[in-house]
């Protein structure tokens, strides 16, 4: 059973106008098991929040906490975190000319497991959880998201979700750019790694309707840096109807 | 010294052809000053083929088969009295690649070698130089393809960190031949290359790769001219470098000249270049000159970046530590062209000795 806890999390941004606060206080704690979806209009810092607990190095930490069963995240470098159970799954997942995606596979999960898998099972592996998306075996040798459409791009981040097992997931709009088919089958791939390894899931999005894939048992409306509501699936209903108007115009 | 060929003047290194070489560490090849020793270190390093002949040759009796105003290549033609050739008969299909090494040479005194390649009508083949050791070389490679022929030629230089080695690659491509070149420079003190093409009739097309990795002190200079004088020809050029650490540095000249009569013209010239520290120094110049306006296209980029901080997080955030993430990088950044050589044991090869040059120099 694991952790995630965010306390009072502050982050900036440097721009040519000088630090620009993003996200103004964020309390959230996910456990194994959950899954929490957090909604919220294009800019209201949900990308941040994931970017800031994955240590990208453009985000600077202003204040508030975030520990992994106790372990101090901010302190650790990216690498750490993802070794520490941490996984994030991009919106917009970066190319990498000239790798392939079994070599990185390989070396990403060498370096997670702390040896190398045995080629026999790995490779298995592998063709399963390409299987299991639907993903034609020639992509194994293509380069890291060189090239990959939107829907691949997705399909490969929660290939990596599969494989990679990590403790605590956060999925940065991966609904974005899917058609319903590929929407279907990305979000039975988080449901099937989901159970099988009981991770914590943070589903974050714009939309309602990945949510008719991927059940949340809670759902954080953002808004402004900031969660401003909070509730069960009910409230994702509500969003549905009703829209951000209420918590923009604030 | 009667010849009009010695009646050239030492580089002082304001000469266009000169101003980014260090002189002083050419070993004296470039003034007279190097001690030149009677050595032919090429050898014929793979089973003996029906149609391919490899012997050292009378010089008389095979003379240059293209002109050059450079100044090492002059005296290597003063000098040298025998001439390594490799001739792949007309008609010959070679399906392995025909390898030839140099053995390790010395120090103290310089190789001037002429080397002549002549792939005749209508052969194909596969030509892959080997570079090790430490030595002081001065070199003048002719390659001839003849019409309808087709040569793929690897030049490997994995020179140990003491060697000198200044080279001119000329190929001369007849009608409708095609010349790929391959050149791999990741060791040696100073290496300077010329792979040049001149394009002799129609149809013909040429591809000249490259990719060098210069860590601290190394300087590797890559000078290509690719010389359109006949109508229909096709030129491609890729060089991809990387430079980590204090004072390497890495010059890459890529000039096109696509004459009057060259009509119908295809050209286009790329280089990228990969700084992974601070210290390093990469210089890039394109360099297009263009006489008629009736051709296909042509065109060329430089580009110099450092590492992609994206990449980096991307890789990162599976797992992978930094000195990782910044190999599979830099493979990768390789990978395009290492991968043309179509030989997996010295592709691996290759990109081990990348990774202990990058270790090294802890970039």
């Amino acid at each position: 059973m694991s952790t995630l806890e965010i306390r009072g999390l502050k982050v900036s941004v440097d721009t040519e106008n000088g630090a620009v606060e993003i996200l103004k206080g964020v309390d959230l704690t996910i456990k194994s098991g959950e899954t929490h979806a957090i909604m919220g209009p294009n800019g209201s810092g949900k990308s941040t929040l994931a970017y800031s607990i994955a240590g990208h190095p453009k985000y600077n930490i202003t204040g508030g906490t975030v520990t992994l069963d106790g372990a101090d995240v901010l302190e650790m470098t990216v690498d750490e975190r993802a070794k520490a159970g941490l996984f994030l799954a991009m919106q917009y997942p970066v190319e990498v000319p000239g790798v392939s995606v079994s070599n990185f596979l390989r070396t990403a999960v060498t370096a997670l497991r702390g040896e190398a898998p045995k080629l026999r099972t790995w490779v298995g592996e592998v063709k399963g959880a390409m299987e299991a998306l639907s993903m034609d075996p020639s992509f194994a040798q293509r380069n890291v998201n060189e090239g990959f459409s939107g829907g691949e791009k997705k399909r490969h981040e929660i290939m990596q979700l599969e494989l990679l097992k990590p403790k605590i997931a956060i999925l940065d709009e991966t609904d974005s750019g899917l058609d319903v088919d590929a929407l279907r089958i990305v979000s039975e791939g988080v449901n099937r790694a989901k159970e099988s390894n009981n991770i914590g899931v943070v589903l974050i999005t714009h939309y309602t309707r990945i949510l008719r894939y991927i059940k949340p048992d809670f759902v954080h409306v953002f808004a402004n840096g900031k969660i401003v509501e909070e509730g069960g699936p009910e409230l994702a209903d509500k969003l549905e109807a009703n829209g951000y108007a209420e918590y923009v115009t604030a | 010294m009667t010849t009009l060929t010695t009646n050239y003047l030492t580089p002082t290194g304001r000469e266009e052809a000169w101003r980014f070489t260090p002189l002083k560490r050419l070993g004296g090849m470039h003034d007279g000053t190097a001690i030149v020793a009677d050595r032919h270190s090429l050898a014929l390093n793979s089973a003996s083929v029906p149609g391919v002949s490899f012997a050292l040759l009378s010089a008389m009796d095979n003379a240059p088969i293209s002109e050059s105003d450079d100044v090492i290549v002059a005296r290597i033609r003063d000098f040298a009295k025998e001439v390594a050739v490799l001739t792949i008969a007309a008609n010959t299909e070679v399906a392995e690649p025909i390898l030839l090494k140099r053995t390790p040479g010395a120090l103290d005194s310089a190789e001037f070698s002429r080397v002549l390649i002549r792939v005749e009508n209508h052969a194909r083949a596969t030509v892959i130089i080997e570079n090790t050791g430490d030595t002081h070389l001065a070199e003048d490679l002719e390659i001839s393809v003849g019409s309808g022929a087709s040569l793929t030629l690897v030049s490997l230089q994995e020179w140990g960190s003491k060697s000198i080695h200044a080279g001119r690659q000329h190929a001369v491509v007849e009608r409708d031949a095609t010349f790929k070149s391959i050149v791999v420079t990741i060791g040696g003190s100073l290496v300077r290359l010329l792979p040049t093409v001149e394009f002799a009739a129609p149809g013909a097309s040429c591809e000249l790769l490259g990719v060098y990795f210069a860590t601290s002190g190394q300087f590797f200079e890559h000078r290509m001219f690719v010389d359109h004088k006949v109508p229909n020809a096709k030129s491609r050029v890729n060089y991809k470098g990387a430079l980590a650490g204090d004072q390497a540095h890495t010059v890459w000249i890529g000039d096109v000249f696509i004459r009057a009569a060259a009509e119908g013209t295809d050209t286009y010239e790329l280089n990228r270049n990969l700084l992974l520290s601070d210290g390093a120094r990469a210089d890039s110049v394109p360099n297009l000159e263009i006489e008629t306006g009736e051709i296909v296209g042509a065109g060329h980029a430089s580009t110099t970046g450092r590492f992609d901080d994206e990449q980096l997080f991307y890789l990162m955030s599976r797992g992978i530590n930094l000195a990782d993430a910044r190999r599979l990088v830099v493979r990768g950044f390789f990978n395009e062209i290492i991968t043309e050589i179509g030989d997996e044991v010295i592709q691996t090869r290759l990109m081990d000795r990348i990774d202990d040059e990058l270790a090294k120099a802890g970039a």
